[in-house]
């Protein structure tokens, strides 16, 4: 399956002689939620080029995992689509409010590639068309000084950092997005996943953190939270990239999306020519990265007339097959659609997929873990309780959500 | 004013509050009492660009059968209101029996989400309502001595706390106080100490967080006290001071007994905000540090993917009880009083 992937990330062999996609002009109304970063605003606007006859609305707000379920669940829903990703689709699926688009596929998607297909238990239940995970991203030109190689493993990005707080030169030389809540937990998953660690006993929605690989995964965390600026509980991704652009940080774990941000022509030059991308790091002599791998994708609101779903179908097929797009844009994502050279900046996606980095787990009781985990795993970093603790007290947070939820 | 025609003025006022305050209560009440059904999951395989797997999904029409027939879910009496994320009364016997000491058994207890927040809301509610009352009091008495000059422009000054959006403030705050901030980056440098961080402590989060409060919401205490003040009449001051009545002793005796009625009703509507606080918490990134029930109630709400309508109703339950406790020494003397004067 990764070679399918790969292939398709490197390969050039489209030639569908639609090269700006198709559209069949729909009739309707057309409302969108949507996450709000560059690449999703270009495919958007790209989608809206396709709109026809049809009224075009469109909500993009970093609010939207609150906004999404609220809004599905109204009937006649406020959206009829919702652009989502690994995690935030198994809410929608959990309370049934997404349908399935196979006919529409069949009727309209001629140019979209079956691996963009999300498809669950048979049904195409979203349409992926870009791929995203966390990676490394260091400064050349302070490694080269100090003689540092650039870091495989987390093992060795502790050493560099210690290397390049010990020279003097910066006082916090890591960073990555460990606000309290769902960045820290995500920066959890990942690292647990780095030490091949699994979060629920095979089978069942039992938590299965709290072993040696839970605690190793939280000893790895402090060891670089140490070595961060010290307000780490209060960062995010956003606060850590203005970090790197005062040039205060010399190795980071951020977003493939936001590379496109860093590497702009705003800010210091200096600093932006001297900004490098690599892969994920691996962990404890693991060989697959700490990290996951994400899609972001459009799915339709089941509580939405059928009419209404096959005009913000087309339209939003248009996009996902939109050769034109993705080679304008091609460095504001990882574009999953037919076409797409990846350039300097997809190298980090590109790294963690060729290193079999694991997808982030579509579980429907994985939300609740993801929650327990970004507040109960805090204490531990600011040394109040020890790692055993912190992971009981995650699993019994947990669980108590899940016996609520209905899932034990 | 005769029962019947007060009766005909509060109506509207009674019906309004009936259906946009009695009811929402009373639907979350019943709320709080119910879980969500038993999940009925299925395998199935999953396929997206990075591969396929077999996993696991909601059975949707299982699901809506039982959605159904118990639209409110399953029963489930006070089971949410004593599981672990709240009372843990279970939790908190094993505590009792496992831990040697009586400082374990409570650091244990703090452990707990429910506790923990309990804990940081009372204190919180501590210090901030009474250093309010003195601090309107005082900034009252002292604008209400000086030249009526330059009286307005400085009750302007002074109200701006209040008048900043909340969330606002506390971001300023929030960045004066970041260690690459102005506040931050001094400290460090007096203290000598480049690790030393006023957001990653947390006994300096709940500092800043209080400081915060008592900034935030001195304004009230003061713009009612002053109003107070003028009110106090002028006779029996000057009669004091003919006495020879040190300033001190003028307030004491007559300026404090007359606004007293002032001084509870500003204690009241402080402590209620208060047991409420929420918005520097989130203004200041504090979840790590600082927990208060509302926080609580937000976090289940929006801050997971699935939305836990159980545990915020009964954490909401919990919070009207709470402020009903607090408020009734309060509530009871006013009542006395009441009864007395007539």
């Amino acid at each position: 399956m990764r070679k399918i992937l790969i292939t398709l990330l490197f390969a050039l062999f489209g030639t569908t002689a639609n090269a700006d996609g198709h559209c069949s002009k729909p009739s309707g109304s057309i409302n969108i939620l949507a996450n709000d970063f560059p690449a999703l605003r270009t495919f958007v606007e790209t989608a809206k080029g396709c709109k026809g006859s049809a009224d075009f609305k469109v909500t993009h707000s970093s609010e939207h995992n609150k906004i999404a379920v609220p809004a599905l669940t109204a009937n006649p829903s406020e959206f009829s689509a919702r652009i989502a990703a690994n995690s935030s689709i198994v809410p929608l699926m959990n309370q049934d409010l997404i349908r399935p688009m196979d006919d529409l596929v069949k009727k309209y998607g001629k140019g979209i590639q079956d691996s963009q297909l999300i498809t669950i238990d048979g049904k195409v239940m979203a349409v992926a068309f870009m791929a995203n995970t966390q990676h490394l991203y260091y400064r050349e030109d302070v490694l080269k000084e100090l003689g540092i190689p650039v870091p495989k493993t987390y093992e060795e990005v502790v050493a560099a950092s210690e290397k390049i707080r010990a020279s003097g030169k910066m006082q916090h030389p890591y960073a990555a997005a460990y606000k309290a809540g769902w960045n820290l937990a995500e920066e959890f998953v990942n690292m647990f996943i780095g030490h091949g660690g699994e979060f629920f006993k095979a089978g069942t929605a039992e938590p299965n953190i709290n072993n040696a690989k839970g605690v190793a995964t939280l000893n790895m965390l402090k060891k670089l939270a140490s070595l961060s600026n010290p307000d780490y509980l209060t960062h995010d991704s956003e606060a850590i990239k203005v970090e790197w652009e005062s040039g205060k940080v010399a190795l980071m774990t951020l977003w493939a999306s936001r590379s496109g941000t860093l590497l702009d022509d705003e800010g210091d030059a200096k600093i932006t020519a001297a900004t490098k991308l690599t892969g994920p790091a691996t962990v404890g002599g693991g060989n697959i990265p700490a990290a996951t791998l994400w899609w972001d994708g459009f799915t339709l609101a089941k509580n939405r007339s059928d009419s209404d779903a096959e005009a913000t179908f087309i339209a939003l097929a248009h996009a996902a097959s939109n050769k034109k797009m993705v080679a304008d844009a091609a460095d504001q994502a990882v574009w999953l659609v037919e076409g797409f050279v990846p350039g300097p900046k997809s190298i980090g996606v590109i790294e963690a997929v060729k290193m079999g980095a694991k997808p982030y787990p579509m579980l429907p009781q994985m939300g609740l873990m993801h929650g327990a985990l970004g507040s109960e795993i805090v204490e531990f970093l600011q040394g109040k309780e020890s790692a055993e603790q912190a992971l009981k007290d995650v699993e019994a947070a947990y669980i108590s959500k899940a016996k609520e939820q209905g899932f034990l | 004013m005769p029962n019947k025609t007060f009766f005909w003025f509060f109506l509207p006022t009674g019906l309004a509050m009936i259906l946009f305050i009695g009811l929402p209560i009373i639907s979350t009440g019943i709320q709080s009492f119910y879980a969500q059904h038993d999940q009925v999951v299925k395998e199935v395989k999953k396929c997206d660009p990075f591969g396929c797997t077999v996993s696991i999904v909601v059975d949707q029409e299982a699901t809506s059968i039982l959605r159904d027939e118990k639209p409110l879910g399953k029963f489930n009496g006070f089971g949410t209101y004593v599981d672990r994320n709240h009372l843990a009364i279970e939790q908190i016997s094993d505590f009792w029996k496992e831990t040697d000491s009586f400082g374990e058994f409570i650091n244990q207890v703090t452990n707990l989400p429910f506790y923990k927040a309990l804990l940081f809301t009372l204190t919180y509610c501590l210090f901030v309502t009474p250093n309010v009352l003195l601090l309107g009091f005082i900034i009252a008495l002292s604008l209400n001595a000086i030249s009526r000059k330059i009286r307005g422009p400085l009750i302007f000054g002074t109200i701006l706390p209040m008048i900043v959006t909340p969330l606002v403030g506390s971001l300023v705050l929030f960045w004066m106080i970041d260690a690459e901030g102005i506040i931050g980056a001094n400290l460090q440098l007096m203290m000598e100490d480049p690790y030393l961080s006023l957001k990653s402590s947390r006994t300096l989060t709940w500092i800043t967080i209080i400081i915060y409060g008592i900034w935030h919401h001195s304004p009230f205490a003061f713009v009612v006290f002053y109003a107070a003040l003028q009110t106090v009449p002028q006779e029996p001051v000057e009669a004091a001071i003919i006495d020879g009545a040190s300033r001190y002793q003028r307030i004491r005796h007559i300026v404090l007994p007359h606004i007293y009625p002032v001084v509870t009703f500003v204690a009241l509507i402080s402590l209620m905000d208060n047991f409420r606080v929420f918005e520097p918490i989130i203004g200041f990134s504090a979840e790590g540090s600082a927990q208060s029930l509302s926080w609580l109630i937000y976090d289940n709400l929006v801050n997971e993917e699935v939305i836990l309508f159980g545990s915020a109703a009964a954490t909401s339950m919990m919070t009207i009880i709470g402020i009903a406790i607090l408020l009734a020494p309060v509530l009871i003397r006013t009542w006395k009083e009441f009864r007395t004067a007539r």
